[in-house]
Parts: C-alpha cells; structure tokens; sequence
C-alpha cells in the first residue's frame, strides 16, 4: 500500500533517540520536517525543549548539522549559517530554525523580524506548545487565553491567561514575507508538504506549526496527534498560507467540532466556566469572520 | 540507515573536545526503559499504509515487507501508533520486565 507522503520524504531518521517526553508534539514536527530536508539542512534551536532533549552530551540525536543558539538568537544564527556555507562556496544545504513559541513570539521576534527584513535564505519553524514548557510551564505571549500556566494560574477570580494568543503568522507575513503558513502535527501530511514548499522557495519561510505538549497541557501521551487534529477542526486554530502577498486558507472544516470539547479535555482548560467558553467561541468566529473576508479559499 | 547505539566511550581529559561540538548522530543510551505499555503490531492485521510511521515522534516505526516493525530500544510506548492504526493492528500490552 502506497502511502504518497512517506514516499515523498527521507526514509532516514534525522532526530533519533531523543530524550522528549513520550508523546511530545515538538519532536514529531522537528522530525518531520528534517526527513523533507535531508541530510544537508543545517538546524538552529534555541534555548528551549528540543535542544534540551536533542543534546544531551555524548548523546546528540541529530543526525544531520545542528546547533544550539542564544534563546533570542535562532533567527540571527540562521543567518549567519546561510551566509557562511555561501562564502564557503557550499550550495546544496538548507539553513533551518526549530525554535518554541515563547524563543519565537516573545524573545526572538526582534531577530526573527530582521532575518525577514533582509530576506534572508532561511526555513524558520516555531513548533507551538503554547508555553514555556522546558522551564516548567510559564506563559508565553502565544498562551491562548484562559489556559492555565505556573505564571496564569486560575483562581476564583482570575480565570487562568487573560491575554489572547499574538497572531504570529499575521505578524510574519506582515514584513511581506515570502512564504508563511500555518500547520498542525495533526495534520502531517499538510505540515510536510509546506515544508517541501519552503525549501523550493528562495528568501525568508516562516512555517508556524502547533505541536500539543502532552506534558504542559495536561493530556495523555497518545492524546497528542488527536488533539492536533481537534483544535483545527473546531476552528480554534487553521491551516493557511501567506504568498505572493494573499492569504490563502488551505481546509475549512464543514462544521466546526465543538470549542467546548476541545478545552476540556486538557487539564489546562478544566477550570473554565461557561462564560469563559463563550468568549473563546465568540472570538474564533470573529477569527472566521475575518478568515472568510480577507482569505482566499 | 537510521542512528545506531554505539559503545559508550569513557573519556579522559584529554580526549574531551576542546570545543563543544561532537559527532552529530551520535547515541550512548535507549529509551526502553521509559516504557510502561509497549505497541505490538499484528502482522496478520497490518496493511502496511505508513500511517504509524509518519505519525510516531521518535521515529521508531519502519515498514519492512509491507509490515510495520517497531525498534523497541527506543520506543517509549506514547501509544501515537496504536490511535492511529484505523485497522486496529497496534496493541498496547503491558511491559513485562
Ligand atoms: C536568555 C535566556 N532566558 C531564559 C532562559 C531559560 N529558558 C530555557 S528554555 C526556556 C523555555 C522555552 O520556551 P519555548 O521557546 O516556548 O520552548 P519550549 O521549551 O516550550 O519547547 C527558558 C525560559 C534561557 N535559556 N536563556
Ligand atoms: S515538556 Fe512538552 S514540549 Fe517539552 S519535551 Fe515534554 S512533551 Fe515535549
Ligand atoms: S497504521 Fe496500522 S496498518 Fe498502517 S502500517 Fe501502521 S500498523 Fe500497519
Ligand atoms: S508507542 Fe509511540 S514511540 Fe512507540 S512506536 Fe508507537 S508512536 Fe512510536
Ligand atoms: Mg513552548
């Protein structure tokens, strides 16, 4: 039986033997994404779980060039790599960023923002977990709003982060980048094939991909890919594509599951009351609202 | 060809690299003892789809004459696999020591 993704990628195993929880979301994209781009991508990672469970001396699970940067600095190494193996007269590599959604929205976005600018030759993938996971779970400004967090915890009167989730991908294609798109490791085959369109596209690529954390958002280890899915197919996050200066949405679910079963299936969201409900509901259809206007299908 | 174990090398100090960087792909210790439930797959069930492989983190999961096998020294047992089977053809089992 044919399977055309796991035809169109790498038989290899790039991130091998790796120390991340069992059932991690972030290394199955880190995963994914090095078996599209061989053996010749250069990765970057910050500070955060993926260097933290990728290198572990005399353990190194990757198998291919890789590095760790400053917590800030993924988009600034990257191109600096770029620049390197091109003055060294190197062609055929692809400098790639694995970085988290706190070391892209919050401390890397200055970097981030000036790779864009000078469009540099780069693939930069935030894997969003939600939170600051390595260092225990602390908000990040891509916390959705109402999950609870060591920094947002929920109590009688506050109920959990009381900030909406920063729109990354909105910001990103904001610099009239060339190519920006949504994922989910949910949706892997989606994921891999905007990853194989990143590496054929020259300048800067912003691939941002929700990657659940079974640890941090209180599910089962098997839960992980399920969730993935869900959190797409009840319209809280969606899969899209920013180029040649149009979005484009790439699925639009018939129906939207429920936001209801979605939240509380994880321990993070177990705290939310029905009022709290309808705002996360009433803002994904203004999201939708917005999508429907200004997306192109 | 996916990373292999290698013997663990006992260093001295004059043989630690003087810089930080090391032999990419390079692996002392499995994940097996992680594992609570292990996946077995039915081979009389399995159709060979890929779909375990693509979805598995660690990327344990290969399919060899159209049957999924598992490199248990470094499965952690997340149980991905077995929910993405539609077939059924993965099991979670308790792990006998
Ligand atoms: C400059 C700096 N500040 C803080 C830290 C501590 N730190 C290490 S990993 C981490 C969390 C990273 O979160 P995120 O980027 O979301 O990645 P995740 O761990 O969730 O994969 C923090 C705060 C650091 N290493 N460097
Ligand atoms: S804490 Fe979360 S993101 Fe970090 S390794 Fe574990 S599952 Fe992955
Ligand atoms: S998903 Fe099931 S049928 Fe498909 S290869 Fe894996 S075990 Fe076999
Ligand atoms: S249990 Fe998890 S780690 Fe083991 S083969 Fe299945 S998906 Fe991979
Ligand atoms: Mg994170």
């Amino acid at each position: 039986m044919a399977n055309k993704t796991a035809e169109s990628i790498s038989r290899e195993e790039f991130f091998y033997g790796h120390k991340a929880c069992a059932g991690c979301g972030g290394s199955l994209a880190v995963r994914a994404a090095l078996k599209v781009l061989g053996p010749n991508a250069v990765s970057v990672l910050p500070a955060g779980c993926m260097s933290a469970v990728g290198f572990n001396f005399p353990q190194l699970c990757f198998s291919n060039n890789s590095i760790i940067s400053t917590f800030a600095g993924t988009a600034s190494m990257l191109t600096g790599v770029e620049a390197g193996l091109r003055a060294r007269g190197i062609k055929e590599f692809t400098a790639v960023g694995f970085a988290g959604d706190g070391g892209t929205a919050d401390i890397g976005i200055q970097a981030l923002s000036g790779a864009i600018d000078r469009n540099d030759n780069i693939i930069y993938i935030c894997y969003d977990n939600e939170a600051y996971m390595n260092t225990g779970i602390q908000k990040s400004g891509l916390t959705p709003f109402g999950a609870k967090t060591t920094t947002t915890p929920a109590g009688s009167n506050i109920h959990g982060n009381i900030r909406p989730k920063k729109n990354m991908f909105e910001i990103a294609a904001a610099h009239d980048i060339p190519y920006a798109a949504t994922a989910s490791v949910g949706y892997i085959s989606d994921f891999i094939q905007k990853v194989q369109k990143a590496s054929q596209i020259q300048g800067t690529k912003y691939i941002h991909v929700i990657a659940p954390c079974p640890t941090g958002w209180g599910v089962a280890p098997d839960e992980t890919v399920d969730i993935a899915k869900e959190v797409v197919d009840c319209g809280l996050w969606y899969l899209a594509e920013y180029e040649n200066g149009e979005f484009r949405l790439n699925h639009k679910p018939k129906e939207f599951t429920s936001v209801e079963a979605y939240l509380k299936k994880q321990g993070r969201f177990k705290h939310l009351t029905d009022d709290d409900i309808r705002i996360i509901t009433a803002s994904r259809d203004k999201k939708w609202e917005y999508i429907g206007k200004n997306f192109a299908l | 060809m996916r990373p292999y174990i290698r013997e663990k090398k006992s260093f001295t100090f004059d043989e630690v690299p003087e810089n930080t960087s090391f032999e990419a792909g390079y692996l002392t210790t499995v994940n097996s003892g992680w594992r609570s439930i292990r996946p077995v797959v039915n081979t009389q069930k399995c159709v060979g789809c890929e779909q375990c492989y693509l979805y598995c983190p660690d990327g344990v999961i290969s399919v060899k004459d159209g049957k999924a096998a598992i490199d248990y020294d470094f499965c952690k047992g997340c149980g991905i696999c077995a929910k993405i089977c539609r077939i059924g053809a993965i099991e979670m089992e308790a792990e006998r020591k």
